[in-house]
């Protein structure tokens, strides 16, 4: 905008959209055909990715940023937000994303990592960023180099929800130890969690994240989405539980309505009805931990 | 007596209610048809607009919210919510569904995508001082109804004075998002208007 009075990519703005955000599914899709699909089930937005992260699991080598054609195309496509993945670290991808109109970078360990001690500096850009956190000092330290939402990690890929309500359980148990500790406990718990004082003071006063709190990683059924929502997530990101399954449309559909209906255990138990097969899904304890997602960014 | 409900479907419906809070009015949240039935204001929240017409429409809400509008009970929708009371949109999903309401033709994202969302102050009329406007992938009125009173334009940058925010009757719409800042006066505004509204109706 011209006029010096109207600031485009303020804290306000970038946090504030991800706040219309919530209460959503945001679905990964990886070409035009998925985007409408997801786009008419009522996704809040799509994550635009070349492979899908059980793809990325099956098929190994580099994952990185997706084809700029590609991206463009699901932008022509759906009228709502388009989201993509940069590498950790990867300054330069997350610039193409932005000149590409993006709505949101996913700064994202499930594409490979590019840098293996800085993570990018957010705060450059006018687009926001989301990053995922296995805990509160990993959400903290991202949100301070400019993150403007965080999604609990999980375990892209597996179709198994057991580490996301794990992050999601240590996230919120995090928040909850800071309540009613006074001004030098709480410089103690900024040195513990290693993330700035004012941030963790932040915390601890407003008992939440300063920022929208997502969840992602395994996420495969209807019933899933609602636990991670009665966990205290804010919204559900659902990557490879889709367009994974046997009926991909009835599914997202399903798992938007029991995003929103999260405690009503009559409309989960409607909307689970006759949905075909979910994704088969992976047991994390065989995972090698070279191929475990959520070590990857610190 | 006043009670508010906020639309809670998807989107920020936590920080309107935490608005509306302040202002000593009863608050509650609204998903259905019954819940609909136990309020006599209603705010729709910002979000994506197309979720949550759909479901709306799920839930069985669309008619009932209709009904409410033209019952003439107050209504007050920011950005996903200006799109759901406009009676025409623009750029939307071509079997989108609005409530209406307003006689207004809304163009969604039409200041473009979120490396164009901005805030600004912004001259509302009867409001003394001007008012810290966020504009998240917000739509703009295009059109305007013989009957829509403008209370705010914003002039976008090939000088062209777009309306942000209309009240026609009971019904009030901004493209911005007065839930994301601490400054009341647009919740205030619209308590006012549903207070002189439902002391027509009751």
């Amino acid at each position: 905008m011209a006029n010096q009075n109207n600031g485009t990519g303020t804290p306000r703005v970038k946090q504030g959209m991800a706040e219309m955000l919530k209460g959503g599914v945001i679905m990964d899709v990886i070409n035009a055909e998925q985007a409408r699909i997801a786009e008419d089930a009522g996704a809040v937005a799509v994550m635009a990715l070349e492979r899908v992260p059980a793809d990325i699991r099956k098929d190994g080598g580099v994952a990185r940023m997706s084809d700029p054609d590609m991206i463009d195309e699901i932008i022509a496509t759906v009228s709502i937000p388009v989201m993509a993945k940069a590498r950790i670290g990867h300054i330069t991808e997350a610039q193409v994303l932005q000149s590409l109109g993006v709505d949101y970078i996913d700064e994202s360990e499930v594409l490979t990592p590019a840098d293996e001690s800085h993570h990018i500096d957010k705060r450059q850009f006018t687009v926001p960023f989301v990053c995922g956190a296995t805990n509160l000092g990993e959400a903290l330290r991202r949100i301070n180099e400019g993150a403007a939402m965080i999604r609990s990690k999980g375990e892209a890929g597996t179709g198994n929800v057991v580490e996301a309500v794990r992050h999601m359980r240590t996230i919120r148990g995090d928040i909850a130890r800071l309540k009613g500790l006074d001004k030098e406990e709480l410089y103690s718990a900024a040195k513990d969690l290693q993330a700035p004082y004012e941030l963790v003071a932040q915390v601890a006063e407003l008992g939440r994240l300063p920022v929208v709190l997502f969840t992602a990683g395994g996420i495969a059924t209807p019933a899933d989405a609602a636990l991670m929502m009665q966990l205290g997530a804010d919204g559900v990101f659902v990557g490879s539980g889709i367009f994974k399954s046997g009926d991909p449309v009835q599914r997202a559909k399903a798992i938007v309505e029991a995003t929103t209906n999260f405690d009503d255990p009559s409309v989960i138990a409607r909307v689970s009805r006759g949905l075909g097969e979910a994704m088969v899904g992976i047991n994390i304890e065989i995972l090698p931990a070279t191929e475990r997602f959520a070590e990857r960014g610190w | 007596m006043l009670r508010v409900g906020v639309l809670a479907l998807q989107g920020d419906f936590r920080e309107h209610i935490n608005s509306l809070s302040s202002l000593n009015v009863a608050v509650q949240k609204v998903r259905n048809p019954e819940e609909l039935k136990t309020v006599n204001a209603l705010v729709i929240p910002g979000g994506e607009s197309t979720t949550i017409s759909m479901l709306a429409q799920r839930v069985g809400l669309l008619e009932p919210l209709r009904k409410f509008v033209k019952d003439g009970f107050a209504v007050y929708g920011s950005c996903a919510g200006m799109i759901m009371l406009a009676d025409e949109i623009l750029d939307g999903r071509s079997d989108q569904e609005t409530i209406g309401g307003i006689d207004i033709t809304v163009r969604r994202n039409a200041f473009g995508r979120q490396v164009d969302s901005f805030e600004t102050d912004l001259a509302i009329k009867d409001f003394k001082e001007s008012f810290r406007a966020v504009f998240i992938r917000a739509p703009w009125v295009e059109r305007v109804g013989s009957s829509v009173e403008v209370l705010a334009t914003f002039k976008t940058e090939n000088k062209e004075d777009h309306p942000v925010m209309v009240r026609q009757g009971s019904l009030l719409a901004t493209a911005f998002h007065p839930e994301l800042t601490n400054d009341n006066r647009v919740h205030e505004y619209f308590v006012q208007m549903a207070k002189s509204v439902s002391s027509v109706n009751s």
